[in-house]
């Protein structure tokens, strides 16, 4: 059994709203409402949702770049919630994250070699010769040709930017790299190529991923476990052969549903959601999926569902469940 | 013979910069017939979304131009228009939504004003008339109340929504084409689902024929009848949908599809298409899929191939030589 490298427990991110004449606060969006889960060494988890279900906020809540209001992360050990600032720089160093847009991550006015020799100065690693040598060498493992570290980020293609967004992010041998997005914006053949490049990172330098997307063909094919997420919570959570086999909640059952097939010839009944997500700021009672579910009767409007353990790590929270 | 709306003859569109010419859209021909849905497949610069601005008359001038070629809608020739009989087609006859609905709106206006101003141009309709027809027309892209929702600002709508609003703004005017460039590509996959089942269902209800464009094939497996995959300004293939998805015949497409993520089925090693897309204009002798493909000989390297017949297909590569 493996150890977990990160775990988190019922962790809850709000933003609070303030009045707009008399500035007290007047509502909390429940961004992230009490979530748990944790990831074991060498894991890739990913994590699912549509937008505004919460799952960027859950990823900087766990760098603590946006304060959580209740709950634990356990790093290695250590709650990050509660660590003083100092040792939340040696956590972060070790926690590294990479963002969907590698145009607006790059400084336009700093050569990328520059760049990654920065992130080294920062945390006082080597001397400057030693931190351009290092520099050089996670430039090449991200497969790029060492004489473009003069160039620009604009000189740059999307594809190339995120491998250098990439070998930023690890030339600080962090254990754990969350990913929000990493290829989303880029085309297919593209993402095809970084994703090769996360998996060959992930196999030399023994890293462990939380792999945030929409695509969930994409996070199929990257990820050993997925996470589900609704307007906050976690629905369902289980290894991603179990959850594509047999998915037990109805909003996941929805989810795989919705996604455009390529095939033509073989066209599956669709399960059409109606209406839109409800707003964070006042999410319904109950279960929070029941103002879009099929299978909503009244039960669901009062009662928040327990999580029921499946066995084998699957976790669903549904009044509809039996585990049996 | 099949009622053709839309033919695109040999579509030139180029954009001047830094006076240099960059040829977004290097000849490409192609007929959509009423009630047809047309998908255009590719990656970022490929032309795509060119050629529909070069359709509607979009495309602005400088730095843009069309350099030859025709468009000819049920038989005239729309780059002979002046734009004031250009502005009696568009909006009217063809029409188009386009991928980020939030900008595609006003959003100083009420939604009912703002689909009221087409049909009180185009249909010559009184604003009461317009109003009714604006509800029916909400109904039909079943958004809920639409009475009290036409007298609402468009932030007070969510994504999905605003697309709704979009679709039902297009085909207000009964149009023979809707052109839909990425409709939904800035929506949430049940979202996404929802509107994709909307155009399906409206085209069957209404034969408005469908020029849709889009970089993701699952859509395109979903919703369209006959696929163009371009690449680099240039159609590379043209076939059914279901001879795309199984007999692809150029190596891009084959690159295409092998590089996509596959729901279905025991992971393995995604292939990629080695390189990255030339830029419009880079590669000027030879074959535009010259420097990525694997199968590259001294023929390709020399000289562009033609379209050649493969099956139902059209494809532009010199293994299909005869």
């Amino acid at each position: 059994m493996q150890e977990n490298i990160l775990e988190i427990k019922d962790l809850k991110i709000h933003f609070p709203i303030k009045g707009k004449i008399i500035p007290r606060v007047v509502g909390n969006v429940k961004a992230v409402d009490g979530i748990s889960f944790s990831i074991k060494q060498g894991e890739t988890l990913g994590l699912v949702g549509e937008s505004g279900c919460g799952k960027s906020t859950t990823s900087r809540g766990i760098l603590r770049l946006i304060e959580p209001k209740a709950g634990q992360v356990i790093f290695e050990g250590k709650d990050v919630i509660k660590s003083s600032k100092k040792e939340l720089k040696e956590i972060r160093k070790k926690m590294q994250l990479v963002f969907q847009d590698p145009f607006a991550s790059l400084n336009p006015k700093m050569r990328v070699g520059d760049m990654l020799e920065e992130v080294l100065y920062v945390h006082r690693i080597g001397n400057p010769k030693e931190r351009k040598k290092i520099a050089e060498n996670y430039f090449e493992m991200v497969g790029l040709n060492k004489k473009y570290m003069t160039r620009f980020p604009h000189e740059f293609s999307g594809g190339q930017r995120q491998r250098i967004v990439f070998a930023r992010a690890i030339a600080l041998n962090p254990k754990l790299v969350i990913c929000d997005e990493p290829v989303s914006a880029l085309d297919v053949s593209i993402q095809a190529q970084i994703i090769n490049l996360m998996e060959e990172l992930k196999n030399r330098l023994g890293l462990t991923y939380i792999f945030i997307a929409h695509d969930l063909s994409v996070v199929k094919h990257v990820s050993d476990r997925i996470a589900v997420m609704y307007l906050g919570k976690i629905v369902e959570i289980a290894d991603t052969e179990e959850l594509f086999a047999n998915p037990r909640h109805p909003y996941t059952k929805a989810l795989f549903s919705a996604i455009p097939v390529c095939d033509p010839e073989n066209k599956v009944k669709k399960i059409t959601l109606e209406g839109d997500m409800p707003s964070p700021l006042d999410p319904p009672k109950g279960c929070r999926f029941h103002t879009r579910c099929y299978k909503a009767k009244d039960i669901c409007k009062e009662k928040a569902p327990q999580e029921i353990d499946l066995g084998g790590g699957h976790l669903v929270s549904c009044h509809f469940v039996k585990n049996d | 013979m099949e009622n053709i709306v839309l033919e695109v003859k040999d579509l030139r569109t180029s954009f001047f910069i830094d006076k240099k010419e960059l040829p977004a859209v290097a000849g490409v021909s192609f007929k959509i017939a009423a009630g047809e849905t047309l998908g255009i497949v590719g990656e970022s610069g490929s032309g795509k979304s060119v050629t529909a601005f070069s359709i509607m008359g979009l495309i602005d001038s400088p730095p843009g131009k069309i350099m030859g070629g025709s468009i000819l809608y049920k038989g005239e020739n729309l780059l002979e228009k002046t734009e004031k009989e250009m502005r009696k087609i568009r909006g009217n006859k063809i029409s188009m939504i386009f991928q980020e609905p939030m900008t595609s709106l006003n959003p100083v206006y009420t939604i009912g004003k703002q689909l009221a101003e087409s049909l009180i141009l185009h249909q010559n309709m009184t604003k009461k008339e317009a109003e009714k027809k604006a509800i029916e027309m909400l109904k039909l892209v079943k958004l809920p109340s639409p009475e009290k929702r036409i007298k609402e600002y468009p932030f007070q709508f969510s994504g999905g929504m605003r697309q709704r609003v979009m679709i039902a703004m297009a085909l207000s005017c009964d149009p023979d084409i809707l052109i839909a460039d990425e409709p939904t590509t800035a929506l949430d996959v049940t979202i996404q689902s929802q509107i994709m089942e909307l155009i399906r269902d409206l085209n069957r209800k209404t034969g408005t024929a469908i020029l849709f464009i889009t970089h993701d094939l699952g859509v395109i497996a979903e919703l369209v009848q006959n696929v163009i995959v371009m690449y680099n300004g240039k159609i590379v293939e043209y076939a059914s949908v279901k001879d795309i998805f199984k007999t692809p015949y150029h190596p891009y497409t084959i690159g295409l599809l092998n590089s996509m993520p596959k729901i279905a089925g025991p992971r393995e090693e995604l292939k990629f298409i080695r390189g990255m897309a030339p830029l419009p204009g880079e590669i000027v002798k030879g074959c535009r899929f010259k420097t990525r493909c694997d199968y590259v000989t001294e023929e390709c390297r020399m000289e562009e191939p033609p379209l050649y017949e493969v099956g139902d297909s059209l494809v532009r590569c010199w293994r299909f030589k005869k």
